[in-house]
């Protein structure tokens, strides 16, 4: 704190001159010092790089990068001591390291968006694949959403009940072996690839010979999604003050019926964000349904029977066959998949923040 | 079920009581034990899902390998359709470890950087929106990343992959001896990198900001600066937090299959000439041989899932031992 005010008194008057050389603080560079070292970096990485005819914009960024932590730390320890250019260097380092994480956010979205509306209309959104070669343009993605919705739902219908109520036993009887063990494995089942899911599903399929249908991907999409919903239900629960539950109990309410109607609805904001982030991410996965749903050209509305396709498979395949047209539809049906995931994100964090002051302090 | 009782233990005595208690107990525990046992079997449920998933993997892998011809383990090829039928993992292990390797060199600095960043340097308004667009990189489905990494990553990687051979081609690892785009693990390294990038982030986030204020105060009080407190009071504390997550994002690229399918040029070869278009890893390799497989060519797939499973499986645990044990010293959460 008191250092900042140091530095300001500092600043404001001896902005345009060398700072007088005091004893206290010495001299130090003016504010918009790093703006300053940014600006250079990226001319000199820019300039060097047009100028040597470098190809990719990657070369210039991290030629660009470079110079603006080594400038940074030269010109500070030079003006100022090696203490204030070591910590300079790690705040640029850390600048960087943000920037680092941001372009490729903001590339693979404008990648998507600028690619994928070349055919996003109301045709690509209403039509299925019937009839259309690969390789020609044409066609559209309505059998992929249908595939999608009725998988995701089927996986939602199966695994919020079963994930919520393991959360209620951690959270509300919890505490024994049973308990442990079950935290244990919900935080490893998390990681269980996708595509391993899928395989398990896979196995039990050729073991009773059953044949790929939507049903089959929404079980290994259940999977996939049971541990998170019963991750975020527990921290949901967790957080209803232990007031509410004493006072239904106070009341003579059986356990169940206090769960049930006070435990429960408090927390249900909560709960219902963590539901829409699970099918925000299972909305995505592909591999389950490669496996076990295999694909179709053709309209199925029927989850139980028969080939289906989804959104996710459907950028796959068309990106398999690898023409012009083809690479047209994926992106544009990347762009749709991501506006879907995108808004139930969007959605669900709203709902969060609008339902989340109730418990805190 | 016990914590009904104190509703009629204050009157013990007096018999009053007696219908009343009778009453509402009696429709308090059916319902109770029904609900006890509803949830109950959901853990067990979900218990009995991971056994089976272990089982039902091992059962159809052992059916796959007791036809193997080769060494399941050393064989540097994929055939299982073949006469005789011979397949192995050698090559989907080095694979799938080298690429995860690559991606978590690239990640955990840039990551623990960001974590930096939010929880330390950013101007106090930005972090918060800045925390939620990381996270929001970790909600793009895999199968963007991939056609994103194949149609619009890969191209602009040659020039990287050049000035890599000419400075670095030394080292052998980045000695490029092949002419070809840039499907290599290295670029799939960097596209796991980016995908892992969030979770590691957010975890290790989470761990910086629950240092002690009064630790950073004492180390400000004393004249460090920014970089100082992070290296002597932050940092020490959150080393094991980093390490965990590190170890969840190393989870994830292990498992890692569209984007490394749409990505990687696969070859059964070993090679750490890295910037060599060839390769596979486990995931992608599934993704890629299951269309044309047959019933053995099936088993010989879960047979390589099981490997990757119990990978992931190590991984996975061992990072959540380490958060576990972090937790009960920390004492950060209560």
């Amino acid at each position: 704190m008191s250092r900042t005010a140091v530095q300001h008194q500092q600043n404001k008057p001896t902005d345009p001159t060398p700072p007088p050389t005091d004893s206290l603080s010495g001299r130090t560079l003016p504010r918009w010092a790093p703006l300053g070292f940014a600006a250079g970096a990226i001319a000199l990485g820019c300039g060097l790089g047009a100028a040597a005819g470098w190809q990719s914009e990657i070369q210039w960024g991290l030629v660009s990068a470079i110079f603006f932590v080594v400038l940074s730390y030269v010109t500070t320890s030079l003006v100022e001591n090696r203490r204030q250019a070591k910590d300079r260097l790690a705040t640029s380092v850390v600048w960087v390291c943000f920037i680092l994480a941001v372009v490729p956010l903001f590339s693979l979205i404008w990648v998507t968006v600028s690619r994928g509306i070349k055919v996003f209309d109301g045709y690509f959104l209403t039509h299925s694949m019937a009839g259309v070669p690969g390789f020609e343009a044409g066609g559209g993605v309505y059998h992929a959403i249908i595939g999608t919705l009725e998988q995701v739902g089927l996986a939602t219908l199966v695994s919020v009940p079963i994930g919520l109520l393991t959360a209620v036993y951690l959270v509300e009887y919890g505490g024994g072996a049973l308990a442990k063990a079950v935290t244990f494995f919900v935080d490893v089942m998390t990681g269980i690839p996708s595509i391993v899911a899928g395989l398990f599903i896979l196995s039990i399929m050729l073991l009773f010979e059953l044949s790929p249908s939507g049903l089959m991907g929404a079980l290994a999409l259940a999977i996939l999604m049971l541990p998170v919903v019963v991750r975020s239900t527990e921290e949901m629960l967790k957080l209803v003050p232990n007031e509410l539950r004493e006072a239904s109990l106070a009341l003579g309410v059986p356990k169940w019926r206090t769960i049930v109607k006070v435990v429960i609805p408090t927390a249900l904001g909560g709960i219902t964000t963590g539901v829409m982030l699970a099918i925000a991410r299972i909305a995505g996965e592909t591999a389950p349904i490669m496996l076990l749903v295999f694909g179709s050209q053709l309209i199925n509305a029927n989850p139980f029977e028969g080939a289906q396709s989804s959104l996710p498979f459907y950028i796959w395949e068309q990106y398999r066959v690898g023409s012009e047209a083809s690479y047209d539809r994926a992106w544009a049906a990347a762009l749709v998949l991501i506006a879907f995931v995108m808004l139930l994100n969007l959605v669900a964090r709203g709902i969060a923040r609008w339902k989340a002051p109730k418990t805190g302090r | 079920m016990a914590s009904t009782t104190p509703v009629d233990a204050p009157p013990p005595p007096s018999p009053p009581t007696q219908p009343l208690d009778a009453k509402s107990g009696s429709t308090g525990r059916a319902g109770d034990k029904i609900f006890l046992g509803l949830s109950r079997g959901s853990g067990i449920l979900l218990l009995v899902i991971m056994a089976s998933i272990a089982a039902f993997l091992a059962y159809r892998a052992s059916v796959a390998i007791s036809q193997d011809e080769g060494n399941f383990l050393t064989t540097f090829d994929w055939n299982p359709a073949g006469n005789p039928p011979v397949f192995g993992i050698a090559v989907l292990l080095f694979g799938t470890i080298v690429s995860s390797l690559i991606a978590m060199v690239i990640a955990v600095p840039v990551a623990v950087g960001i974590a930096l960043f939010i929880s330390h340097y950013a101007p106090r308004r930005l972090a918060a929106p800045i925390a939620y667009v990381v996270d929001l990189l970790a909600a793009v489905p895999s199968i963007i990343y991939g056609i994103w990494g194949a149609l619009f990553l890969v191209p602009y990687l040659e020039g990287l992959n050049l000035w890599l051979d000419e400075f670095f081609g030394w080292t052998y690892l980045f000695e490029k001896t092949e002419i070809g785009v840039a499907r290599s693990l290295f670029t799939v390294g960097i596209l796991l990198a980016i995908m892992i990038l969030p979770i590691v982030t957010s975890v290790s986030r989470e761990v910086f900001l629950q240092v002690p204020k009064i630790n950073e105060e004492a180390a400000l009080a004393l004249g460090a600066t920014r970089w100082e407190v992070i290296r002597m009071a932050v940092l020490p504390f959150g080393r094991s937090g980093v390490i965990s997550a590190s170890m969840l994002g190393l989870g994830r690229a292990l498992g890692e299959t569209m984007a490394v399918a749409t990505v990687l040029s696969p070859s059964f070869v070993i090679s750490l000439h890295l910037l060599n278009p060839g390769g596979g890893t486990f995931a992608q390799n599934i993704a890629a041989k299951f269309d044309e497989a047959n019933e053995l060519g099936r088993d010989a797939l879960i047979a390589s899932g099981l490997v990757l499973f119990i990978l992931t499986l190590l991984v996975n645990g061992a990072a959540r031992l380490i958060i576990a044990r972090r937790k009960e010293y920390s004492g950060a959460n209560a």
